[in-house]
Protein backbone atom coordinates (compact mmCIF):
# COMPACT_ATOMS: atom_id res chain seq x y z
CA UNK A 1 0.00 0.00 0.00
CA UNK A 2 2.71 2.19 1.27
CA UNK A 3 5.12 1.45 -1.85
CA UNK A 4 1.71 1.54 -4.36
CA UNK A 5 1.49 5.48 -2.90
CA UNK A 6 5.16 6.57 -3.11
CA UNK A 7 6.13 4.85 -6.76
CA UNK A 8 2.93 6.15 -8.06
CA UNK A 9 3.04 9.95 -7.69
CA UNK A 10 0.11 10.50 -9.97
CA UNK A 11 -1.81 8.05 -7.71
CA UNK A 12 -0.56 9.52 -4.46
CA UNK A 13 -2.36 13.27 -6.00
CA UNK A 14 -4.99 11.83 -6.79
CA UNK A 15 -5.52 9.88 -3.47
CA UNK A 16 -4.80 12.89 -1.60
CA UNK A 17 -6.74 15.10 -3.13
CA UNK A 18 -9.93 13.25 -3.46
CA UNK A 19 -9.63 12.08 0.28
CA UNK A 20 -8.95 15.96 1.25
CA UNK A 21 -12.54 16.70 -0.43
CA UNK A 22 -14.38 14.04 0.69
CA UNK A 23 -13.35 14.55 4.07
CA UNK A 24 -14.31 18.53 3.72
CA UNK A 25 -17.61 17.52 1.63
CA UNK A 26 -18.60 15.45 5.00
CA UNK A 27 -17.66 18.43 7.22
CA UNK A 28 -19.84 20.96 4.72
CA UNK A 29 -22.91 18.25 4.92
CA UNK A 30 -22.97 17.75 8.71
CA UNK A 31 -22.55 21.85 8.74
CA UNK A 32 -25.73 22.22 6.31
CA UNK A 33 -27.82 20.02 8.53
CA UNK A 34 -26.77 21.54 11.86
CA UNK A 35 -27.16 25.27 10.55
CA UNK A 36 -30.47 24.68 8.95
CA UNK A 37 -32.90 27.47 9.11
CA UNK A 38 -36.27 26.66 8.74
CA UNK A 39 -38.24 29.88 6.93
CA UNK A 40 -36.43 33.25 6.08
CA UNK A 41 -35.70 35.48 9.39
CA UNK A 42 -35.72 38.55 7.50
CA UNK A 43 -39.44 37.72 6.47
CA UNK A 44 -40.29 37.22 9.94
CA UNK A 45 -38.98 40.44 11.36
CA UNK A 46 -40.31 42.74 8.80
CA UNK A 47 -43.79 41.02 8.87
CA UNK A 48 -43.77 41.84 12.54
CA UNK A 49 -43.63 45.65 11.95
CA UNK A 50 -46.43 45.51 9.76
CA UNK A 51 -49.88 46.20 10.96
CA UNK A 52 -51.68 42.97 9.95
CA UNK A 53 -54.44 44.85 8.64
CA UNK A 54 -54.13 42.28 5.49
CA UNK A 55 -56.28 44.91 3.56
CA UNK A 56 -54.06 45.04 -0.17
CA UNK A 57 -53.11 48.12 -0.16
CA UNK A 58 -49.68 47.73 -1.11
CA UNK A 59 -50.59 44.91 -3.48
CA UNK A 60 -50.06 42.33 -2.52
CA UNK A 61 -52.85 39.78 -0.87
CA UNK A 62 -51.51 40.35 2.42
CA UNK A 63 -48.74 41.19 4.68
CA UNK A 64 -46.78 38.53 4.71
CA UNK A 65 -46.57 38.29 1.06
CA UNK A 66 -45.56 41.97 1.37
CA UNK A 67 -42.91 41.83 3.85
CA UNK A 68 -41.64 38.33 1.08
CA UNK A 69 -41.60 40.95 -1.53
CA UNK A 70 -39.62 43.96 0.67
CA UNK A 71 -36.75 40.70 1.76
CA UNK A 72 -36.65 40.61 -2.57
CA UNK A 73 -36.22 44.20 -3.33
CA UNK A 74 -39.50 45.68 -3.48
CA UNK A 75 -39.99 49.33 -2.22
CA UNK A 76 -40.97 49.98 1.25
CA UNK A 77 -42.93 52.31 1.30
CA UNK A 78 -46.49 51.01 0.35
CA UNK A 79 -47.89 50.55 3.80
CA UNK A 80 -50.64 53.38 4.12
CA UNK A 81 -52.09 52.27 7.14
CA UNK A 82 -48.76 51.50 8.61
CA UNK A 83 -48.40 54.95 7.91
CA UNK A 84 -44.65 56.76 8.05
CA UNK A 85 -43.86 55.20 11.45
CA UNK A 86 -44.50 51.48 9.95
CA UNK A 87 -41.78 52.79 7.12
CA UNK A 88 -39.31 54.40 9.02
CA UNK A 89 -38.94 51.08 11.13
CA UNK A 90 -38.48 48.73 8.17
CA UNK A 91 -35.83 51.28 7.09
CA UNK A 92 -33.82 51.26 10.36
CA UNK A 93 -33.97 47.52 10.21
CA UNK A 94 -32.73 46.91 7.20
CA UNK A 95 -30.30 49.76 7.44
CA UNK A 96 -32.03 52.01 4.19
CA UNK A 97 -32.96 55.34 4.44
CA UNK A 98 -36.94 56.11 5.35
CA UNK A 99 -38.79 57.28 2.36
CA UNK A 100 -41.97 58.60 2.03
CA UNK A 101 -45.50 56.88 1.89
CA UNK A 102 -46.42 56.47 -1.85
CA UNK A 103 -49.51 57.71 -1.96
CA UNK A 104 -50.18 55.91 -5.40
CA UNK A 105 -50.90 53.06 -2.79
CA UNK A 106 -53.16 55.28 -0.46
CA UNK A 107 -53.01 58.15 2.09
CA UNK A 108 -52.45 57.54 5.75
CA UNK A 109 -55.60 57.31 7.85
CA UNK A 110 -55.60 60.28 10.56
CA UNK A 111 -57.94 58.50 12.43
CA UNK A 112 -58.02 55.01 13.29
CA UNK A 113 -61.45 53.53 12.20
CA UNK A 114 -63.25 49.96 12.65
CA UNK A 115 -66.52 49.54 10.35
CA UNK A 116 -70.08 49.36 11.63
CA UNK A 117 -72.79 47.65 9.81
CA UNK A 118 -76.44 49.66 10.25
CA UNK A 119 -78.62 46.14 11.30
CA UNK A 120 -81.50 47.88 10.13
CA UNK A 121 -80.66 47.65 6.89
CA UNK A 122 -78.77 43.96 6.46
CA UNK A 123 -80.26 41.91 3.85
CA UNK A 124 -77.98 38.65 5.28
CA UNK A 125 -75.66 38.61 2.00
CA UNK A 126 -72.34 37.30 3.32
CA UNK A 127 -70.65 39.56 0.60
CA UNK A 128 -68.73 41.51 3.17
CA UNK A 129 -67.76 38.34 5.34
CA UNK A 130 -66.55 37.07 1.90
CA UNK A 131 -64.44 40.30 1.11
CA UNK A 132 -62.87 40.65 5.21
CA UNK A 133 -59.52 39.44 5.36
CA UNK A 134 -59.46 39.05 9.39
CA UNK A 135 -62.40 36.92 9.63
CA UNK A 136 -64.18 39.64 11.73
CA UNK A 137 -67.61 39.94 10.61
CA UNK A 138 -70.43 37.28 12.23
CA UNK A 139 -73.14 36.00 10.44
CA UNK A 140 -74.37 33.55 8.00
CA UNK A 141 -76.45 33.58 4.64
CA UNK A 142 -79.90 35.65 5.56
CA UNK A 143 -78.38 36.14 8.82
CA UNK A 144 -77.69 39.35 11.03
CA UNK A 145 -74.08 40.16 9.57
CA UNK A 146 -72.07 42.31 12.51
CA UNK A 147 -68.67 43.71 12.67
CA UNK A 148 -66.27 41.98 16.08
CA UNK A 149 -64.58 45.49 16.70
CA UNK A 150 -61.70 43.64 18.11
CA UNK A 151 -61.17 41.93 15.27
CA UNK A 152 -61.22 44.59 12.76
CA UNK A 153 -58.09 46.59 10.82
CA UNK A 154 -60.27 49.18 9.69
CA UNK A 155 -58.91 48.17 6.22
CA UNK A 156 -62.23 49.31 4.07
CA UNK A 157 -62.34 45.69 2.17
CA UNK A 158 -65.92 45.25 3.82
CA UNK A 159 -67.82 48.62 2.20
CA UNK A 160 -67.65 48.01 -1.31
CA UNK A 161 -68.96 44.64 -1.67
CA UNK A 162 -72.18 45.39 0.16
CA UNK A 163 -75.07 45.83 -2.35
CA UNK A 164 -76.90 48.05 0.15
CA UNK A 165 -74.31 49.97 1.57
CA UNK A 166 -75.06 49.85 5.16
CA UNK A 167 -71.27 49.52 6.43
CA UNK A 168 -69.91 52.81 7.69
CA UNK A 169 -66.31 53.24 9.02
CA UNK A 170 -66.48 54.44 12.24
CA UNK A 171 -63.46 56.54 14.33
CA UNK A 172 -62.08 54.47 17.63
CA UNK A 173 -62.78 56.14 20.52
CA UNK A 174 -58.90 57.03 22.49
CA UNK A 175 -58.14 54.75 25.48
CA UNK A 176 -55.44 55.10 28.21
CA UNK A 177 -53.29 52.43 25.55
CA UNK A 178 -52.92 55.02 22.92
CA UNK A 179 -53.46 58.30 23.80
CA UNK A 180 -50.32 60.26 22.83
CA UNK A 181 -49.38 63.94 23.80
CA UNK A 182 -50.01 66.45 20.53
CA UNK A 183 -46.24 67.51 19.66
CA UNK A 184 -46.32 71.48 20.35
CA UNK A 185 -47.55 73.64 17.03
CA UNK A 186 -44.92 75.85 16.85
CA UNK A 187 -41.66 73.51 16.71
CA UNK A 188 -39.69 76.73 15.55
CA UNK A 189 -40.05 78.91 18.35
CA UNK A 190 -40.02 77.00 21.37
CA UNK A 191 -37.11 78.25 23.32
CA UNK A 192 -35.44 80.89 23.57
CA UNK A 193 -32.41 80.68 21.08
CA UNK A 194 -34.82 79.79 18.15
CA UNK A 195 -35.91 83.25 18.28
CA UNK A 196 -33.99 85.72 16.10
CA UNK A 197 -33.24 89.05 18.12
CA UNK A 198 -33.67 88.59 21.63
CA UNK A 199 -35.64 90.34 23.72
CA UNK A 200 -34.38 94.03 25.30
CA UNK A 201 -32.39 93.57 28.25
CA UNK A 202 -30.99 89.67 28.01
CA UNK A 203 -27.99 90.98 27.21
CA UNK A 204 -25.89 88.18 29.59
CA UNK A 205 -22.95 88.04 28.14
CA UNK A 206 -22.68 91.45 27.55
CA UNK A 207 -22.21 91.37 23.54
CA UNK A 208 -24.17 94.81 23.12
CA UNK A 209 -20.88 96.34 24.51
CA UNK A 210 -18.48 94.80 22.02
CA UNK A 211 -20.72 96.58 18.86
CA UNK A 212 -20.91 99.74 21.08
CA UNK A 213 -16.99 99.92 20.79
CA UNK A 214 -16.57 98.23 17.11
CA UNK B 1 7.65 32.85 22.39
CA UNK B 2 5.27 35.78 23.44
CA UNK B 3 8.07 37.94 21.99
CA UNK B 4 7.86 35.81 19.14
CA UNK B 5 4.08 36.37 18.85
CA UNK B 6 4.53 39.94 19.61
CA UNK B 7 6.98 40.63 16.88
CA UNK B 8 5.10 38.63 14.26
CA UNK B 9 1.68 40.33 15.35
CA UNK B 10 3.40 43.63 14.85
CA UNK B 11 4.68 42.71 11.47
CA UNK B 12 1.58 41.65 10.28
CA UNK B 13 -0.46 44.72 11.85
CA UNK B 14 1.43 47.49 11.34
CA UNK B 15 5.01 46.82 9.04
CA UNK B 16 3.90 44.58 6.60
CA UNK B 17 -0.05 45.59 6.74
CA UNK B 18 -1.54 43.07 4.10
CA UNK B 19 -3.35 45.45 2.65
CA UNK B 20 -1.94 48.95 2.80
CA UNK B 21 1.72 47.53 2.61
CA UNK B 22 1.40 44.30 0.59
CA UNK B 23 -1.60 45.03 -1.88
CA UNK B 24 -3.42 42.10 -1.12
CA UNK B 25 -7.39 41.86 -0.25
CA UNK B 26 -8.06 44.94 -2.38
CA UNK B 27 -11.42 43.71 -3.59
CA UNK B 28 -13.22 43.83 0.06
CA UNK B 29 -11.32 46.75 0.93
CA UNK B 30 -12.86 49.17 -1.51
CA UNK B 31 -16.22 47.22 -2.36
CA UNK B 32 -17.25 46.77 1.49
CA UNK B 33 -16.32 49.97 3.40
CA UNK B 34 -19.19 52.12 2.45
CA UNK B 35 -20.43 51.65 5.49
CA UNK B 36 -19.00 51.14 9.23
CA UNK B 37 -21.66 48.07 10.36
CA UNK B 38 -20.87 46.41 7.05
CA UNK B 39 -17.06 46.85 7.41
CA UNK B 40 -16.96 45.26 10.98
CA UNK B 41 -19.17 42.72 10.00
CA UNK B 42 -16.82 42.14 7.06
CA UNK B 43 -13.68 42.40 9.13
CA UNK B 44 -15.10 39.66 11.71
CA UNK B 45 -16.20 37.38 8.54
CA UNK B 46 -12.58 37.85 7.40
CA UNK B 47 -10.84 37.14 10.80
CA UNK B 48 -13.08 33.88 10.77
CA UNK B 49 -11.89 32.68 7.78
CA UNK B 50 -8.34 33.79 7.66
CA UNK B 51 -7.37 32.33 11.16
CA UNK B 52 -9.15 28.78 10.49
CA UNK B 53 -7.67 28.96 6.69
CA UNK B 54 -4.17 29.64 7.94
CA UNK B 55 -4.16 26.74 10.22
CA UNK B 56 -5.86 24.15 8.36
CA UNK B 57 -3.53 25.12 5.51
CA UNK B 58 -0.89 24.70 7.42
CA UNK B 59 -2.17 21.47 8.61
CA UNK B 60 -2.66 20.22 5.33
CA UNK B 61 0.50 21.33 3.67
CA UNK B 62 2.54 19.56 7.04
CA UNK B 63 0.75 16.13 7.37
CA UNK B 64 -0.39 15.15 4.14
CA UNK B 65 1.55 17.59 1.23
CA UNK B 66 5.06 16.90 2.73
CA UNK B 67 4.90 13.39 3.21
CA UNK B 68 3.87 12.53 0.12
CA UNK B 69 5.77 14.71 -1.87
CA UNK B 70 2.85 16.82 -3.09
CA UNK B 71 3.88 19.91 -2.50
CA UNK B 72 3.74 21.01 -5.98
CA UNK B 73 -0.84 20.83 -5.20
CA UNK B 74 -0.46 23.54 -2.60
CA UNK B 75 -2.21 25.80 -4.34
CA UNK B 76 -4.97 24.13 -5.36
CA UNK B 77 -5.70 22.59 -1.45
CA UNK B 78 -5.26 25.53 -0.17
CA UNK B 79 -7.79 27.13 -2.76
CA UNK B 80 -9.57 23.64 -1.47
CA UNK B 81 -9.50 24.18 2.03
CA UNK B 82 -10.46 27.96 2.07
CA UNK B 83 -13.11 27.63 -0.08
CA UNK B 84 -14.75 25.30 2.48
CA UNK B 85 -13.83 27.58 5.55
CA UNK B 86 -15.70 30.29 3.47
CA UNK B 87 -18.64 28.15 3.12
CA UNK B 88 -18.72 26.95 6.44
CA UNK B 89 -18.30 30.59 7.71
CA UNK B 90 -21.78 31.42 5.36
CA UNK B 91 -23.82 28.99 6.72
CA UNK B 92 -23.11 29.92 10.20
CA UNK B 93 -23.66 33.53 9.66
CA UNK B 94 -26.57 32.58 7.81
CA UNK B 95 -27.82 31.06 11.29
CA UNK B 96 -26.51 33.45 13.53
CA UNK B 97 -27.26 37.09 12.07
CA UNK B 98 -29.36 36.92 8.90
CA UNK B 99 -29.47 40.73 8.37
CA UNK B 100 -25.35 40.36 8.80
CA UNK B 101 -25.92 37.65 5.77
CA UNK B 102 -28.31 40.06 3.85
CA UNK B 103 -26.10 42.75 4.34
CA UNK B 104 -22.63 41.43 3.13
CA UNK B 105 -24.81 39.90 0.24
CA UNK B 106 -22.35 38.56 -2.73
CA UNK B 107 -18.92 39.80 -0.76
CA UNK B 108 -19.36 36.65 1.80
CA UNK B 109 -18.74 34.25 -0.66
CA UNK B 110 -16.32 36.68 -2.40
CA UNK B 111 -14.18 35.95 0.73
CA UNK B 112 -13.00 32.69 -1.16
CA UNK B 113 -11.37 35.46 -3.68
CA UNK B 114 -9.52 37.25 -1.35
CA UNK B 115 -5.93 36.74 -2.15
CA UNK B 116 -4.93 38.12 1.30
CA UNK B 117 -6.48 34.75 2.61
CA UNK B 118 -4.44 32.79 -0.17
CA UNK B 119 -1.68 35.02 0.24
CA UNK B 120 -1.17 33.69 4.04
CA UNK B 121 -1.51 30.02 3.31
CA UNK B 122 1.11 30.33 0.52
CA UNK B 123 3.11 32.57 2.55
CA UNK B 124 3.09 30.46 5.72
CA UNK B 125 5.33 27.00 3.89
CA UNK B 126 7.54 29.98 1.75
CA UNK B 127 8.54 30.95 5.10
CA UNK B 128 8.84 27.57 6.97
CA UNK B 129 6.45 28.71 9.90
CA UNK B 130 5.47 25.99 12.55
CA UNK B 131 1.86 26.24 13.54
CA UNK B 132 1.86 28.68 16.42
CA UNK B 133 3.80 30.85 14.31
CA UNK B 134 1.09 29.90 11.43
CA UNK B 135 -1.91 30.69 13.28
CA UNK B 136 -0.57 34.09 14.56
CA UNK B 137 0.76 34.88 11.16
CA UNK B 138 -2.80 34.54 9.73
CA UNK B 139 -4.20 35.89 13.19
CA UNK B 140 -2.49 39.21 12.61
CA UNK B 141 -2.77 39.38 9.19
CA UNK B 142 -7.00 39.25 9.72
CA UNK B 143 -6.34 42.10 12.23
CA UNK B 144 -4.34 44.07 10.25
CA UNK B 145 -7.00 43.84 7.27
CA UNK B 146 -9.74 44.58 9.76
CA UNK B 147 -8.31 47.54 11.18
CA UNK B 148 -7.26 49.00 7.73
CA UNK B 149 -10.79 48.42 6.56
CA UNK B 150 -12.73 49.85 9.69
CA UNK B 151 -10.10 53.23 9.53
CA UNK B 152 -11.05 53.36 5.83
CA UNK B 153 -14.62 52.73 5.95
CA UNK B 154 -15.28 55.40 8.76
CA UNK B 155 -13.11 57.70 6.34
CA UNK B 156 -15.41 57.03 3.71
CA UNK B 157 -18.62 57.44 5.24
CA UNK B 158 -17.12 61.26 6.18
CA UNK B 159 -16.03 61.45 2.59
CA UNK B 160 -19.59 60.73 1.50
CA UNK B 161 -21.26 64.14 3.31
CA UNK B 162 -18.00 66.13 2.86
CA UNK B 163 -17.23 68.77 0.27
CA UNK B 164 -15.61 66.79 -2.38
CA UNK B 165 -15.02 68.26 -6.01
CA UNK B 166 -17.26 66.30 -8.70
CA UNK B 167 -14.74 64.96 -11.02
CA UNK B 168 -13.13 63.30 -7.58
CA UNK B 169 -16.78 62.00 -6.10
CA UNK B 170 -17.15 58.18 -5.32
CA UNK B 171 -14.34 55.96 -5.93
CA UNK B 172 -11.89 58.63 -7.16
CA UNK B 173 -11.45 60.29 -4.06
CA UNK B 174 -12.01 56.72 -2.22
CA UNK B 175 -8.74 55.58 -4.55
CA UNK B 176 -6.67 58.82 -3.29
CA UNK B 177 -7.61 58.44 -0.40
CA UNK B 178 -6.33 54.54 0.30
CA UNK B 179 -3.25 55.47 -1.11
CA UNK B 180 -2.60 58.28 0.73
CA UNK B 181 -3.03 56.03 3.86
CA UNK B 182 -0.91 53.48 2.02
CA UNK B 183 2.08 56.62 2.41
CA UNK B 184 1.19 56.75 6.00
CA UNK B 185 1.50 53.13 6.84
CA UNK B 186 5.32 53.62 4.96
CA UNK B 187 6.25 55.25 8.09
CA UNK B 188 6.26 51.52 9.87
CA UNK B 189 8.93 50.47 7.98
CA UNK B 190 11.96 48.98 9.38
CA UNK B 191 10.19 49.37 12.94
CA UNK B 192 10.76 45.04 12.43
CA UNK B 193 12.76 43.26 10.38
CA UNK B 194 11.04 40.18 9.53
Amino acid sequence: MIELITQNPILSALIALGGLALIFGGILGYAAVQFKIEGDPIVEALDALLPQTQCGQCGHPGCKPYAEGIANGEAINKCPPGGQGTIDNIAALLGVEAPSLDEEHGEEAEVKTVAYIREDECIGCTKCIQACPVDAILGAAKLMHTVIVDECTGCDLCVEPCPVDCIDMLPVGQTLQDWKWTPPSNMNNLIATDRQTPPEGNDLDNDSNQENAA
Amino acid sequence: MMIEMATILVSTILVNNFVLVQFLGLCPFMGVSSKLETAIGMACATTFVLTLASICSYLVHEYILLPLSLTYLKTISFILVIAVVVQFAKMFIEKTSPLLYRVLGVFLPLITTNCAVLGVALLNTTKAHNFFQSATYGFGAALGFSLVLILFSAMRERLAVADVPTPFKGAAIAMITAGLMSLAFMGFAGLIQL
